[in-house]
């Protein structure tokens, strides 16, 4: 292969990380990942933990992909990616299973669905299988930090809102069952949005976030 | 070789399949021993909870488990004590399975503050998967002190309800039988019911049912009334 010698952290190379994080973001431009986006938002821990499986199935799958990819038949090449994807989230089940076993009930089945999260394969199929095991190092990198990045801003305002806590913190102090033994916010009468904790109003955070971010960035406006 | 030939895609898939199924094969081998601890820390955390020794941690469990567990009994179906079979590692959801005869029923005896309370594990089925728990009697075996339960796969916000706290509280106080006096006879058993629409205030053998949880409160109930009737000829003779 005649491919020219590149710095590692040339122009091109950055924008593989940053690309993600706004003007191609998984979530809020290409609409992908949203159920798992939806489900585990609840609280920021299990957001945070989601995070970072996803992170590191993404960037392995798009790793071992690109290592493989002039081996890959094309006909079954849906099937091998499936495999890895598969394979590499039983890994994380186990891993949480035997050294985070709270976390691991926490994420139950939405663990299992980091195979169908549609990030994961999009990124092989569009990526990893046309490009060198660097650029699909960053190109994971930049795709699972998008991917949390939208999951842990979705969790802060539905945690902070829903349930009054961050990170199972109380932060705006303590609701007891009358008005005179809370603290804080709730002394005053506040209560949770008790709303927020249901699934479509992960939806509509996301709508929202979408068009903060449009309004924003002129880029993404579409004619 | 030619990359799109029937022999060269069969050759990669063998090979895939197989260096895959290794490395998973080993890696849920070595690491199963660690998930075994926790779980089984897990099972003693859920039991002590029951007589209300709650906070423990899963590292301290083995220790505090060993220090209010007395005796650990497993019963055979005419109520005596089967002293072969260890009761802690039966598993009910294959119990279940088995004929009366075979099957064997666990039952924790713990000792706190001086009282006696026993521990009857539960194991049933609610809407999708199986459900299960613990509840924990007082002296008289008749009042129900403390009960939780655990599920696979039930709805979040519905079925799943029966893990809260609001839920599992509801059942202490509660009593199993309709009179005391007459004893542990099948006659005289009512277990407690999750009620739908609500339990009437000073209903012994009711609880509140969960709103749009019918069917895993439903399955709550059969699996306490299926669980605990199995128990009456020991709670008679003992």
């Amino acid at each position: 292969m005649a491919e020219e010698k590149e710095a590692l952290f040339s122009k091109q190379n950055r924008a593989l990380l940053s690309d993600p994080l706004n003007d191609n973001n998984p979530i809020s431009v290409q609409v992908l990942g949203i159920c798992s986006a939806l489900a585990i938002t609840v609280q920021l821990k299990p957001a945070l933990v989601m995070s970072i499986a996803v992170l590191f199935v993404i960037i392995a799958s798009n790793v071992i992909v690109s290592l493989i990819r002039n081996l890959i038949p094309s006909r079954i090449r849906i099937i091998v990616q499936l495999l890895i994807v598969a394979s590499l989230v039983i890994l994380v089940d186990q891993v949480l299973k035997a050294y985070a076993y709270d976390v691991s009930k926490e994420l139950s089945v939405f663990v299992g669905l980091i195979i169908t999260n549609c990030i994961v394969m999009g990124r092989l199929e569009a990526f990893a299988l046309a490009n060198g095991p660097w650029k699909s190092f960053l190109d994971g990198v930049g795709n699972g930090a998008g991917y949390a990045f939208i999951l842990v801003l979705i969790a802060f305002f539905r945690e902070l809102l829903g349930s009054g806590k961050l990170m199972g913190f109380e932060i705006l102090g303590h609701k007891a069952k009358t008005l005179a033994e809370s603290t804080g916010l709730y002394a005053m009468g506040y209560e949770n949005n008790g709303f927020m904790l249901l699934s479509p109003m992960a939806l509509i955070t996301v709508g929202i976030i979408i068009w903060v971010q449009r309004s924003k960035n002129r880029k993404l406006i579409e004619n | 070789m030619d990359k799109n030939s029937n022999a060269y895609t069969f050759i990669f898939a063998i090979i895939m399949v197989t260096v895959i199924a290794g490395l998973l094969a080993f890696t849920a081998t070595s690491l199963k021993p660690l998930q075994d601890k926790n779980v089984k820390a897990e099972k003693m955390q859920n039991i002590l909870g029951t007589i209300g020794v709650l906070g423990v941690s899963r590292d301290d469990a083995e220790v505090e488990f060993n220090k209010y567990i007395k005796q650990q009994l497993a019963l055979k179906a005419d109520g005596t004590v089967d002293t072969e079979t260890n009761a802690f590692a039966l598993s009910l959801n294959k119990e279940v399975k088995k004929d009366d005869n075979e099957q064997r029923f666990p039952l924790y005896i713990a000792e706190k503050d001086g009282k006696t309370f026993y521990v009857v594990p539960l194991f049933g089925a609610g809407l999708w998967d199986a459900i299960w728990g613990y509840v924990a009697l007082d002296g008289d075996k008749n009042t129900i002190i403390g009960a939780n339960f655990g599920h696979k796969g039930e709805t979040p916000g519905l079925g799943a309800e029966i893990t809260t706290d609001w839920f599992q509280d509801q059942f202490a106080g509660k009593s199993l039988l309709e009179d005391i006096e007459a004893g542990f006879i099948a006659d005289n058993f009512v277990s407690v019911k999750a009620v739908k629409g609500g339990a009437k205030a000073g209903d012994d053998h009711g609880v509140d049912a969960i709103s749009g949880g019918t069917i895993t409160s439903d399955g709550v109930s059969d699996m306490l009334q299926e669980r605990l009737a199995r128990y009456l000829p020991y709670f008679k003779n003992n």
